[in-house]
């Protein structure tokens, strides 16, 4: 994927980068709001990574001006603001994702993943399939190898979303925002035992295990 | 020399110089400060409208009072001069002579002149024609000698002149000397009464502006020591509960309340640093130990603890920022009718597998509509840090968190309730805990920052509740009281 980053501090830009190419992605860099638009409007990329706050031109108003030239490639925004409001705000000037600083690469990647996931999967399907687990999203169905699967509305959900971001990783803060619209970290890790339920729903009595835990990022739904 | 140039900017050092002038006076005389106090002011402009009232009713009581006696007078010598007129006509001269010596015998302060052609006196008791007296007839003012016992005083009079047929001239008249005395003595004791007036009232004002300047320049002085650093000053009261009074208790309790709030802060703060210094020195001591021994093994763990260490500085980072977030009162425009019901069986959802993973379990009592006024976020926040407490330090004494969740409403207010069944909170320390960084002995060893019910309690309040803790007999019961709506 070619991701573009727009990050004014120059450390946390080359950090930036040298995670995503790691993560076998190319990353383009803008120093400022203005160059950021410049470069956006010149190559495509998959994902646009935007800090809040840039000199000269400010990430919001980047975006604005992005969406008044048609370019929909969708933006993360990173802020140190991290208020609920400043979420809302951001997301209203035509950004897809909002990511409060300091943040876990992992974190920052899960995202950025999904971001360019979701562009590519519209227009919106009624069925997904991970592998021989399937689930319709009309009928609000779920089955593996033909066996049908009861899952709780909530269950259905987090594996829905799960399913969405198939082969990229989510994060519980993210699963948090998605599934259960919280937009704060409980300090039990509450997220954990209900994926765990999950997993004995899909996977159990199955061969091939379906839902894993990424260590120290979140979880991932993947078909070898 | 700048003084005499004309230009805007020595015309205003010029101006600036002369209010120094003003300011120097005022404060090397200290009644020129007193005159220009509001209070000297209003009782000066007080006595002046006074004065002028006064005066104005009493001039028109003398003016009117004067025109009375006057017509009076005038009109007594018109009908004498009438009656004696139509005598002269009827009787002729002897009738004439005989009324006027008749007149001239009663005490009325008549004054009386009758002459043959000539001017020679014939009856009367005016010595001569007065030298007024000219013409064919008219009123005439003069000044003649009286005889008052054996003494001779120059009296007023007013009069009538007039020619009788046959060139006899008539004077009737009226000593109005009286009448002038009463003239001067109204004047001159009206005058006398409005400066008495006066000078009391200015002298009154003096003395009122002086008793309240005093105690404005204690409010000042006050104020003063307490801007120099003085905190525990507060403005002198007098007792009398007079406007000066109360503002005074207005401004003590809004020193008290900037005092407590200034202790509160200083609290936090040091809090905060203890609360943030432990762990970045296990940072740095394990960051420290890892490089010393040079193990690859060490290495990797030393960054794996610094990464989780992180992550709890910034969880208590997080937790302080939405502490102050509610306390600001800036979290209000996310404020909109919700269910506290559906809020807490939502909550309890996200709960429940947790704890009956935890072989415990989570029992949610909310069976009516309970709509209140809140922040959804925040609000799901406090709750869930009430629940996090719950499995926490709630445990019974099997290890296992019994929790029961519930919502009612009474009274106009909706409660919110979590109860667990483990060693409680102790009365003595159920306010204590609500501050930051609380953490009782007990819980020290459990993984926290001692901000959750800080944080409930701060949510509580930007809704316009409380938080209450209880005894749940055993247990503990964390109650979020907020007001319900409609």
């Amino acid at each position: 994927m070619r991701i573009l980053v727009v990050e004014d501090d120059r450390e946390s830009a080359s950090w930036l980068i040298k995670g995503l190419t790691e993560a076998g992605h190319v990353a383009d860099h803008a120093r400022d709001g203005a160059e950021g638009v410049a470069l956006a409007r010149e190559r495509v990329h998959d994902v646009v990574v935007m800090d809040r706050m840039l000199p000269q031109l400010d990430g919001l108003a980047a975006i604005r001006m992005m969406r008044a030239e048609g370019i929909n490639t969708p933006v993360l925004i990173l802020s140190a603001l991290s208020d609920v409001d400043e979420k809302v705000k951001g997301l209203r000037s035509g950004g897809d994702d909002y990511l409060a600083k300091p943040y876990a690469f992992t974190e920052l990647l899960a995202r950025v993943e999904t971001l360019a996931r979701r562009r590519a999967a519209e227009p919106q399907p009624t069925r997904l399939r991970t592998g021989d687990l399937e689930i319709d999203l009309l009928a609000r169905t779920a089955q593996r190898a033909g066996k049908p699967i009861l899952l709780q509305p909530r269950e259905f959900k987090l594996l829905e979303y799960l399913m969405r971001n198939a082969g990229n990783v989510v994060t519980r803060t993210m699963l948090l925002e998605n599934v259960w619209d919280y937009h704060f970290d409980p300090q039990t890790n509450v997220i954990d035992v209900h994926i765990s339920r999950l997993r004995s729903k899909i996977d159990k009595g199955f061969g091939e295990p379906l839902l894993h835990t990424v260590r120290g990022a979140g979880y991932t739904i993947r078909a070898s | 020399m700048m003084l005499h140039r004309a230009s805007r900017g020595s015309w205003r050092v010029g101006r600036r110089q002369r209010n120094a002038g003003w300011v120097d006076l005022a404060t090397s005389y200290p009644y020129l400060s007193l005159v220009r106090t509001s209070t000297f002011r209003l009782a000066a402009i007080y006595v002046l409208i006074f004065a002028l009232s006064v005066g104005a009713v009493l001039f028109y009581v003398y003016w009117s009072t004067a025109n009375l006696l006057e017509n009076q007078t005038d009109n007594a010598i018109g009908s004498e001069v009438k009656a004696i007129a139509e005598v002269y006509r009827q009787n002729g001269l002897p009738g004439v002579l005989e009324q006027i010596m008749l007149r001239t015998s009663e005490e009325n302060h008549g004054v009386y002149l009758f002459t043959n052609p000539l001017g020679r006196r014939l009856a009367g008791n005016l010595p001569g024609l007065p030298v007024e007296a000219t013409g064919e007839h008219g009123w005439i003012e003069f000044d003649y000698a009286n005889q008052e016992g054996r003494s001779l005083a120059h009296h007023k009079a007013k009069a009538y002149y007039t020619e009788l047929e046959g060139g006899f001239r008539l004077v009737v008249g009226r000593d109005v000397e009286e009448r002038r005395r009463f003239d001067s003595i109204i004047k001159n004791s009206s005058i006398g009464g409005l400066t008495l007036a006066l000078v009391l009232g200015l002298a009154g004002g003096l003395l009122m502006s002086r008793n309240f300047l005093k105690r404005i320049e204690r409010l000042t002085a006050t104020s003063r020591t307490i801007m120099a650093g003085d905190f525990s000053q507060r403005m002198p009261l007098t007792g009398t509960g007079d406007e000066l009074d109360r503002l005074s208790a207005a401004l003590n309790d809004m020193l008290d309340r900037i005092d407590r709030l200034m202790a509160g802060m200083r609290e936090v703060s040091s809090n905060v640093a203890h609360d943030l210094k432990t762990p970045l020195t296990r940072i740095k001591v394990r960051a420290e130990d890892a490089l010393r021994t040079g193990d690859e093994r060490d290495y990797r763990m030393a960054l794996e603890r610094t990464i989780d260490e992180s992550d709890k500085l910034l969880a208590t980072f997080n937790a302080l920022l939405s502490i102050a977030k509610a306390e600001s009162g800036e979290a209000r425009e996310g404020i909109a009718p919700i269910d506290a019901a559906e809020l807490a069986a939502d909550i309890a959802e996200l709960y429940d597998p947790t704890i009956e993973e935890a072989g415990g379990r989570l029992t949610v009592k909310a069976p009516e509509r309970t709509m209140i006024s809140a922040d959804r976020q925040l609000l799901a926040q406090a709750l869930t840090n009430l629940l996090d407490n719950a499995i926490k330090y709630g445990l019974g004494p099997d290890g296992r968190p019994d929790v029961a969740l519930s919502v009612s409403a009474r009274h106009g207010e909706a409660r919110i309730e979590v109860a667990d069944h483990g060693p409680g909170i102790p009365v003595g320390d159920r306010e204590r805990v609500k501050q930051r960084f609380t953490r009782l002995d007990e819980s020290r060893t459990l993984p926290g920052s001692g901000l959750g019910l800080s944080l409930a309690e701060s949510v509580a309040h930007l809704h316009g509740g409380r938080l209450e803790l209880d005894d749940n007999h055993p247990g503990l019961v964390a109650r979020l009281v907020l007001p319900a709506m409609e």
